[in-house]
């Protein structure tokens, strides 16, 4: 163990630390909204909108996130859309995990009784009241474990970004090897970092599970 | 600019090709995860403390840790370590361990849902432990994780892209390197999409075809 190399660089991998959580949380918030929105156009439009979301979700499930990646990284100029790392790694992070995310709240949505719903309209509740009132808490319950889950995957998913230079974690631990020719220590030290945010990630969704289940437990 | 067909249609048989490494190293890496993953399993579940320990720890540091990392790690660590695998080798390796992690929990899921009944009544008849696992559990816990396991599958179809980092001629890799000759990233990328999305179609519907199949039986 040289642990010398990690003082010369350290300064690389806490920035390269920053840019991991920064396309972490812009990219998977980006998507929890996107995500939310595509569910309830599913839920409230007609039949063809409906078929370009089921497209649209099949596709992007169907296919690897590295090459959705280079489609928006390599071929975003040819058709005028240019993109640094960065922007190119936040913006894939939010079109890949926005189906995901309109899943999960797509079963939140059919989690909560219809009829539920239907009295609300009954006693003349508007829709958007009828969603943050009655809807929203209670599907909240079911989806926080698969929402937790899914943020846990999208942390380790920042790696990929690597591979089109964005300078996060990885892509500074790959550096730092290549200058000093050590693969070990860098790897275990990256390893031991995304665990950790593994762990605290899980350690937060726990957190929110508690506080979106407290109704359930006054009884 | 112009979507070029002609230069999909050009590259396609190098894409198939191609392809082939990619359903290689998937398949072979599914085969890996589901054997290992069954006595990890067997582990985490074990009465004895420290087998259980050791099996929770194995999931939570391959669950936890990217596998684009567990690549770099099998490729470029382990020659450090004394064990020199080739490039093909170490990919499906680290696929098969990784996925392994998440195989023991969808089969541990799934040993839940049969009931403990069955386990009691193998005792009394006094079968061994190995065969209880190997003609009662493990059958049952696999038809009812399927949709689970297929699901691992379908990942780990789109998970071997990133064997493409550590050099392996798969469909991502080959892709980039057609990109390098025409300047096409939009054709060739969407054109390996497709592939993908069609790989991931077949074997979703052979996932339902044995659903239905095991269901039946």
């Amino acid at each position: 163990m040289e642990l010398d190399l990690f003082v010369r660089y350290g300064p690389a991998l806490i920035r390269g630390f920053g840019v991991t959580i920064l396309c972490w949380a812009a990219g998977s918030l980006g998507g929890l909204v996107l995500g939310f929105v595509i569910a309830c156009l599913y839920r409230w439009s007609i039949a063809p909108v409906r078929w370009v979301i089921y497209a649209y979700v099949e596709v992007i499930r169907g296919t690897p996130f590295m090459i959705q990646l280079f489609i928006l990284y390599y071929g975003g100029p040819y058709v005028g859309l240019v993109l640094s790392p960065v922007q190119a790694g936040i913006l894939s992070f939010i079109v890949y995990g926005s189906p995901y995310f309109s899943e999960i709240f797509r079963s939140g949505f059919n989690a909560v009784p219809k009829g539920q719903v239907e009295a609300a309209r009954c006693v003349g509740m508007a829709e958007a009241t009828i969603l943050r009132r009655i809807v929203l808490p209670q599907m909240l319950v079911p989806i926080t474990p698969p929402l937790t889950n899914f943020f846990i995957i999208l942390t380790k998913e920042t790696a990929i970004l690597s591979v089109v230079t964005v300078p996060e974690l990885l892509y500074e631990t790959q550096t730092m090897a290549a200058e000093t020719f050590t693969y070990v220590e860098p790897f275990l030290v990256l390893s031991l970092f995304y665990w950790l945010m593994v762990i605290g990630t899980n350690w937060l969704g726990g957190r929110v599970e508690a506080r979106v289940t407290r109704h359930l437990k006054r009884a | 600019m112009n979507f070029s067909f002609d230069v999909i249609w050009h590259n396609l048989p190098y894409l198939l090709a191609a392809a082939r490494w990619t359903l290689l190293i998937s398949v072979a890496g599914m085969a890996i995860s589901i054997v290992w993953g069954v006595f990890l399993c067997a582990a985490r579940i074990s009465k004895n403390r420290l087998l259980a320990n050791v099996a929770a720890l194995y999931i939570s540091f391959f669950r936890g840790v990217p596998l684009l990392v567990q690549l770099l790690m099998a490729y470029y660590m382990l020659p450090y370590v004394g064990l020199d695998l080739p490039a093909i080798a170490a990919a499906i390796l680290a696929v098969g361990l990784c996925s392994a992690a998440y195989t023991a929990e969808i089969l541990r899921g799934a040993l839940q849902a049969i009931p403990a009944g069955q386990t009691e009544a193998a005792h009394a008849l006094g079968i061994p432990g190995f065969s209880l696992w190997k003609r009662i559990l493990v059958p049952q816990a696999i038809r009812i994780g399927l949709p689970s396991l297929v699901n691992e599958l379908i990942l780990l179809v789109k998970v071997s892209s990133l064997a493409s980092v550590v050099g392996i001629g798969e469909l991502t890799r080959i892709s980039q390197n057609i990109t390098g000759q025409t300047y096409r990233p939009l054709e060739i990328y969407i054109a390996a999409a497709a592939i993908y999305f069609l790989i991931n179609l077949v074997i979703s519907g052979l996932g339902r075809l044995a659903e239905k199949r095991l269901q039946a039986g």
